[in-house]
């Protein structure tokens, strides 16, 4: 039994907190998530000079490797610096699903485009009623000589506004809640036909409702087979969810340290508000989330290296969503109420942690989802 | 035992949902039905009507306008404003300064003051937390020092909330700095237009600057607008602060959030063809809160009664805060999870007044996740809830 990093992961997590330590303080990420852009470009050069873009592909694919353990090396360190760049959306998401259902072809053109750092994906999946269950796909691709027509419209389209290509889930056969006949497709962002409302969310991330319109897409531009592109898409969510598990964690472990050390100096009635022992044990429950969040995390991440079942996969991942979910409820409003007001403002940075986590509750199946999917499972 | 309303309170019932009905304005209950902000003429405009009526300010005495009501007839307009979506007159004025103002202030005072609380002619504000005096209110440090018919003011105030749109400010002052922390404290009422007055919002986590920092450099503010003893503010403000506890329980705003959650659950897919409102996990929670709203409700009408028989609320009364407070945030959350994925765009401009362009998200709920991360103030304000379980340990359990 060994829970210990290689050299390797434990270069890239000190390479990572490097730089989120030394270039990407608090008042950095709000400069950055004011920008037209709403990441810096400069970073992402710098990511793919890091090689941490390659971390989610595998060697042969030209990546780090591809492990989830990698990615979750990487995730934590990104969570305490809750860094809004869109390494989720372009490379773990659309870059896995690439990974997963992509032609040598189509890999070769785009893969090492996202390594590179110079290609920005997203992909459109999520629709207005589907809420988590992926098999849930309205929008249509209707075949049309050698080509295919996409109409529809997607929701929360994680980093849509700087995304140069879309990949869009849409039905070719089937009724809406059919596993079969879901089918994926490249599709160029600013293709005729496709219309974006595009906005920040809650915790600074840039997303859009993107529409499509009679889009054209040639069959060149289906990845993988027609129809059968809802296993991949589900084991990308589902590594997506540990991804952003990960993150929490470290995010989670921000949340508490910097509890704890306002405890330490605020004083109320004369004393250090950490005196009062009401207040200890509730930061010592706050640890404990911590802890079972960050080992529920790691098992799930274990699992996804092995190569068990994908529904004893899909299980694990289910397990550290949920649990990491209560813990994210839990330390975020325990934060916030020890802090008192001055957590409330947008002022501080516990806020926007308690932000992010909430966001991330709501990504990829919220806790109650991801409950009843491990009940099933 | 009785908790039935007598055939005259039935009445009463009526005349109010009537009144509200005819007279709350169609474009203000069109902004509250759909989340979009508030301005300050709503309320000022909204208080008016209530003023023609004589409703403004049910537990006021008489002599000064009150409307002479019993505590169930309190009760069932607070219930049948809330349940309708009517605000209630913001309670900086109505609630919070004229009770001190007609209870320990003079009859000069009564009358400058009382009149334009009523009709919403003067916007208040309060003056008593401070950057460093938050939970532990007593250490304040803003100082008022007597210069011949003046205090001067020196000092900071903090989560002064809607103090942008204040034309008076009440403020906890130290005028004594030798004596004990409460002794030295006064209660003055200073006109936000002297000179030497600096308002700077803050935003919270909604985006929103709904509080603000008041900035006191200098600011001479004349002894006449002291209000009862110098160094007896202390005891004023807490008189104050007891008597407030009973309408935070927010019983009524509660079971309208619920009644219109309990809606959108059932329109809200499931994702497998179903609606969240039949989904076991999410409908037991809704009764959770729904059964626990429902206590609260009775622990509330338990206070008023004995209220009615001249007890004055006691420390019980932070039950109301500690629990109405929860049942809200736990309502909010509620919310948010309804709205699944749909919380998370911060579309602020959608819910301003007159917003023409394509809408994100589904209706109001996308405002979800503001509405959660806004609220989480509740359980801080107005004594947190761990100081209301400090008095209930100490004066309740005798801890």
């Amino acid at each position: 039994m060994d829970f210990s990093y290689s050299d390797e992961q434990q270069m890239l997590q000190d390479s990572v907190q490097k730089f989120v330590y030394s270039q990407y303080d608090f008042d950095t990420r709000r400069k950055i998530i004011n920008s037209d852009a709403g990441y810096s470009a400069e970073y992402w050069s710098l990511f793919a000079e890091l090689g941490w873009l390659t971390v989610p592909f595998s060697e042969e694919d030209g990546g780090f490797g591809g492990s989830a353990v990698d990615l979750m090396v990487v995730m934590e360190e990104f969570g305490k610096g809750m860094v809004i760049e869109p390494f989720l959306a372009t490379a773990v998401i659309s870059g896995g699903l690439i990974g997963k259902l992509g032609s040598a072809a189509q890999k070769e053109a785009l893969l090492s485009a996202v390594m590179e750092g110079s290609l920005q994906l997203a992909t459109a999946y999520a629709e207005t009623d589907s809420r988590y269950n992926l098999a849930s796909v309205g929008t249509t691709a209707r075949k049309q000589g050698d080509s295919y027509l996409i109409n529809g419209s997607k929701v929360l389209v994680l980093n849509a506004p700087s995304a140069d290509k879309l990949l869009v889930i849409a039905r070719t056969s089937g009724d809406k809640f059919d596993r079969d006949g879901i089918s994926a497709f490249i599709v160029d962002a600013s293709a005729t036909g496709v219309s974006k409302n595009s906005y920040t969310a809650v915790d600074g991330h840039r997303a859009a409702e993107v529409h499509f319109n009679n889009v054209l897409v040639s069959a060149g531009d289906m990845l993988g087979a027609e129809g059968g592109a809802l296993a991949a898409l589900e084991a990308i969510i589902d590594r997506a969810a540990l991804a952003v598990g990960a993150e929490a964690i470290g995010a989670m472990d921000c949340l508490l340290k910097k509890t704890v050390e306002y405890a330490k100096t605020r004083k109320q009635f004369g004393v250090a508000i950490g005196t009062f022992q009401a207040l200890q044990h509730r930061m010592s429950e706050m640890f404990i989330e911590c802890q079972l969040a960050r080992s529920v995390v790691i098992m799930a991440a274990m699992m996804l290296d092995t190569d068990g079942s994908s529904a004893e996969k899909a299980k694990a991942v289910a397990a550290a969503k949920a649990r990491v979910g209560r813990a994210m409820r839990k330390v975020g409003q325990e934060a916030v109420q020890l802090h008192g007001g001055i957590a409330v403002t947008d002022e501080l940075d516990v806020g926007h942690y308690f932000k992010r986590v909430t966001t991330i509750e709501n990504l990829f199946g919220n806790t109650d989802y991801q409950l009843a999917r491990f009940a099933s499972l | 035992m009785n908790a039935d309303f007598t055939a005259e309170d039935l009445k009463f019932q009526k005349e109010v949902q009537d009144f509200l009905k005819a007279e709350f304005p169609q474009d203000i209950k069109h902004k509250v039905d759909n989340g979009i902000r508030l301005e300050k003429d709503d309320f000022v405009r909204w208080q008016k009507i209530l003023y023609k009526r004589g409703w403004v300010a049910p537990n006021w005495p008489e002599e000064y306008g009150g409307t002479g009501w019993t505590p169930t007839q309190k009760y069932i307009f607070a219930m049948e404003m809330g349940l309708y979506g009517a605000m209630a007159p913001v309670a900086f004025g109505v609630n919070m300064v004229a009770p001190v103002i007609y209870t320990f202030g003079n009859e000069e005072q009564k009358k400058r003051f009382l009149p334009d609380i009523l009709e919403s002619n003067v916007w208040w504000c309060q003056g008593y937390s401070e950057p460093n005096a938050g939970s532990d209110l007593a250490s304040l440090k803003t100082t008022a020092t007597r210069d011949g018919d003046h205090y001067v003011v020196n000092g900071t105030k903090t989560w002064t909330t809607l103090g942008q749109h204040a034309d008076w400010i009440f403020c906890l002052v130290r005028t004594d700095i030798t004596a004990k922390k409460q002794e030295g404290i006064s209660f003055l009422l200073i006109d936000m237009k002297t000179p030497g007055i600096k308002v700077s919002p803050i935003y919270l986590l909604d985006d929103e600057p709904e509080v603000n920092e008041v900035h006191f450099d200098n600011v001479r503010v004349p002894v006449e607008n002291l209000i009862g003893e110098e160094n007896q503010g202390w005891t004023y403000a807490k008189v104050l602060l007891t008597h407030e506890r009973t309408n935070i329980a927010q019983v009524p705003n509660s079971k309208l959030k619920l009644r219109k959650l309990r809606d959108l659950a059932e329109k809200t897919p499931d994702g497998f063809g179903g609606n969240l409102l039949n989904d076991p996990v999410f409908s037991r929670k809704l009764a959770e809160v729904e059964i626990q709203v429902l206590a609260l409700e009775f622990a509330e009408l338990r206070t008023l009664a004995a209220v009615s028989v001249g007890k004055a609320p006691g420390p019980e009364s932070s039950i109301l805060k500690i629990v109405g407070t929860e049942a809200t945030q736990f309502i909010d959350e509620l919310y948010m999870e309804v709205a699944g994925y749909h919380s998370l765009p911060h579309v602020p401009a959608q819910f301003a007044e007159g917003f023409s362009g394509e809408r994100i998200g589904t209706g109001s709920l996308v405002n979800s996740s503001n509405v959660y991360f806004n609220n989480r103030k509740k359980s801080i304000y107005g004594g947190s809830n761990e100081i209301q379980k400090n008095i209930i340990s100490k004066a309740v359990l005798g801890l």
